[in-house]
């Protein structure tokens, strides 16, 4: 199969057309028309993100999301390729579970879904789940992650780290110390204190990171920290980089627009692990993402069907969607604030994730040779976020009614589209 | 007046003196010979408990039936409030009962903020003690005793110096007492160890000592409130016996009190604990005033969100 995106402006203003030919790009140039013709119309031609924290739910909370209908989110968000978190119901522990899931994405189509293996069995913080088996089988996993949960032993957590290095593999921690944060219902200050919920302090996280770090450092491994989300952690990251530490991290979309003052009509749409922070900490994250402390945008997607959240705070279940508004969110959280380029957003959201996860055929350069896993942006539109038009299965967007800069056009999956004017096509194996 | 009352942040200064006004009138009454008003006749007051308080329960009880108004007793402990769904469940099912309001007290913090903003019903919302969030009627039935006992604070809390004392990190009573008395014009000091001060405190208008004693002589008020042992468990305090001698209203500290100063309790109160058995029964101690009056203020509380009609046509009725 072979086609033409014609009038593709690229980050750096250059406006040239695209033959994908095959599955990758074969030309890039002017004036070229080689098959099916697809304007681009001068959007923003990019390569397709990277999403390294996405929960699918698939299998066991198929009521919530699944593969098919987390990839269509995905798709439509602009990302080619998602990472499923382990907490599935049975656990992503073992090599059949994570085959399972990557053949679940392989057939919606729609994006490539790499699934994280658990670092424990059951998620249960116990004893080491099968990591090898797992990294060898067919899903060729490399990261690996108890992510809903701490791996808070500290014994074990060393030994995952060592044992990870066989395979180049990447350890990504959910810092959250559990006895620091038992009941904890959002993050500890002014607002909780106001509100009577019980708080979610920045030292719990930071204990985690500072600990991590300094393991990753004395046995020589990758540490990869999941949505930072306070300022005392960012400095953590900023220090352990200075010492040469291989040690790279993360924010949400979420984490770097929203503070827990929205929490004060109890509306559980905020409640969010890890939970939002204050204005300060949203500030440091920024500055950390654009300096490249924060390495890259995960979008912890975490769908809930509508009676998980629909009742008292206290109860609802921790959790928000974002791959469907992810870029937008970071597009008005950094470039409109101007603390960032496009150039950095494509580092943080497609280059930089591929690279710590390995994805080879993600976060290419556009160049000739390379596979074309793509979007097309308007960066010049705006959107209102509406809840029922989302393809998540589940609703639980906090972004409900904003108004948001930028708009994923086209999505391109290996040389396929799979997003075509906002609207998804295409979907299945790929012969 | 708002259509709910779910946190003290619902009311003005002059709204909430104007409850205070008006369970004064509905004292007047009450000591005459036609203790029951017709005014909230065919109202339904539906009191929906997810905790057990049988106190609370029984003085909104006793308001609403003064007030001449049905009253639907619902008891939710017990039946599976885990899920948060029997929440939105239940209060469908009342809505569909024709609640005109609805007291609810709920283990979870905001519980009353997400009855009344879900739209799930249409009835008035009374927060009868959120989680550790808030207990407005209780602050104003506070007020209301503070008030009774000090005359010269009719019209404003100016000058009035009130000493909040014990687990204020856990204590819904302490938020809204707080929250209502500094409204009025108090000024308040919360005395407890560090572990029992929430974290976000340097936000309130407030004073924090840790040392009791130094307090003591400066207070015209001194609110106690209950300590549960099992703070205790979770390493708050590392005994109560400690705890009793560092912030206990023993007979030497209540001693040392001035001579108009009052003590208060929310109750139940843990005797020996939080506060020793003379002190509980000394002339100082207004407890069961506060019991009494809570029944006059959540009255004027009913009153004036189902009500609206004015007093003094209602004597004669």
């Amino acid at each position: 199969m072979e086609f033409t995106i014609t009038n593709a402006r690229l980050i750096d203003d250059q406006v040239v057309d695209v033959i994908v030919s095959s599955g990758v790009i074969s030309e890039i140039g002017s004036g070229l028309n080689k098959g099916e013709k697809i304007d681009a119309e001068k959007n923003l031609l990019i390569p397709g993100l990277v999403d390294l924290h996405t929960h699918l739910r698939e299998p066991g909370r198929e009521d919530s999301e699944t593969v098919a209908t987390g990839s269509m989110a995905a798709a439509k968000g602009g990302f080619t390729a998602i990472s499923a978190m382990a907490n599935t119901f049975p656990v992503a522990d073992t090599a059949g579970v994570v085959e399972q899931v990557y053949r679940l994405g392989q057939e919606a189509g729609f994006c490539d879904v790499f699934p994280i293996g658990a670092v424990t069995q059951g998620l249960a913080g116990k004893s080491l789940a099968e990591l090898g088996a797992m990294a060898n089988s067919k899903a060729r996993v490399r990261i690996f992650s108890d992510d809903g949960k701490c791996v808070s032993d500290p014994l074990l957590m060393r030994r995952a780290l060592e044992y990870v290095k066989t395979f180049n593999g990447i350890i990504a921690q959910h810092a959250q110390e559990p006895a620091l944060t038992v009941d904890s219902q959002m993050n500890e200050g002014i607002v909780s204190s106001k509100l009577g919920l019980v708080g979610w302090p920045a030292v719990a996280e930071e204990a985690i990171i500072a600990r991590d770090i300094l393991l990753a450092e004395h046995v020589g491994s990758r540490l990869h920290i999941c949505h930072l989300t306070t300022a005392g952690g960012v400095d953590l990251v900023r220090f352990a980089k200075s010492r040469g530490i291989n040690v790279t991290a993360e924010v949400t979309p979420h984490h770097l627009l929203l503070t827990d003052d929205l929490v004060t009509n109890y509306d559980s749409v905020y409640k969010v692990n890890p939970p939002l922070r204050t204005e300060r900490d949203v500030l440091a994250l920024r500055k950390g993402l654009a300096d490249g402390t924060i390495d890259i945008v995960g979008t912890d997607h975490a769908p809930h069907p509508t009676e998980d959240k629909d009742c008292e705070w206290q109860s609802a279940a921790f959790g928000m969607v974002g791959l469907e508004t992810a870029l937008s969110v970071v597009v008005k959280a950094m470039i409109e604030t101007k603390m960032m380029t496009w150039a950095d957003l494509v580092d943080r959201m497609s280059i930089a994730p591929a690279k710590i996860a390995g994805y080879l055929h993600h976060g290419q350069i556009l160049k000739v040779g390379a596979t074309a896993n793509l979007t097309i942006i308007d960066s010049n539109a705006n959107w209102i976020v509406d809840r029922n038009r989302l393809a998540s299965k589940s609703k639980n967007t906090p972004f409900e009614g904003m108004q948001l800069p930028s708009r994923v056009v086209h999505t391109f999956l290996n040389g396929k589209q799979v997003l075509s004017n906002g609207e998804i096509v295409n979907g299945g194996a790929v012969e | 007046m708002n259509k709910h009352l779910l946190s003290i942040n619902d009311l003005s200064a002059e709204e909430a003196f104007e409850i205070l006004n008006t369970a004064s009138e509905l004292a007047k009454i009450s000591d005459g010979p036609m203790k029951k008003l017709p005014t909230l006749r065919g109202r339904t007051v539906v009191n929906l408990f997810f905790e057990d308080s049988t106190r609370t329960r029984i003085s909104f009880e006793s308001a609403a039936k003064r007030l001449s108004a049905d009253v639907i007793n619902f008891s939710a402990k017990g039946s599976s409030v885990s899920k948060g769904e029997s929440l939105k469940d239940t209060a469908q099912t009342l809505q569909a009962m024709g609640a005109d309001a609805v007291v609810i007290r709920h283990g979870a913090s905001g519980a009353a903020q997400r009855l009344a903003d879900s739209g799930w019903i249409s009835a008035s919302v009374i927060n009868a003690g959120d989680g550790t969030h808030e207990h407005p009627t209780q602050a104003l039935l506070d007020a209301y005793t503070i008030r009774s006992k000090f005359p010269q604070f009719n019209q404003s809390f100016d000058g009035l110096r009130v000493a909040i004392v014990g687990d204020i990190l856990h204590s819904r009573v302490a938020r809204s007492n707080v929250l209502l008395l500094t409204k009025l014009g108090a000024s308040v000091t919360l005395v407890a160890p560090p572990t029992l001060i929430p974290v976000g405190v340097a936000d309130w208008k407030v004073k924090v000592s840790y040392d009791l004693d130094s307090v003591l002589k400066e207070v015209d008020v001194l609110m106690m409130l209950r300590v549960q042992s099992e703070r205790m468990a979770n390493s708050f305090f590392p005994s109560e016996r400690e705890y009793s001698r560092g912030f206990g209203l023993d007979i030497t500290r209540l001693n040392s009190l001035s001579k108009n100063a009052i003590v208060m309790h929310p109750g139940p109160m843990n005797r020996g604990l939080e506060i020793s058995a003379e002190s509980a029964d000394s002339h100082k101690s207004v407890v069961l005033d506060q019991v009494s009056n809570g029944v006059l203020v959540r009255m004027a509380v009913l009153y004036q969100l189902l009500g609206g009609a004015t007093l003094t046509g209602e004597v004669s009725a």
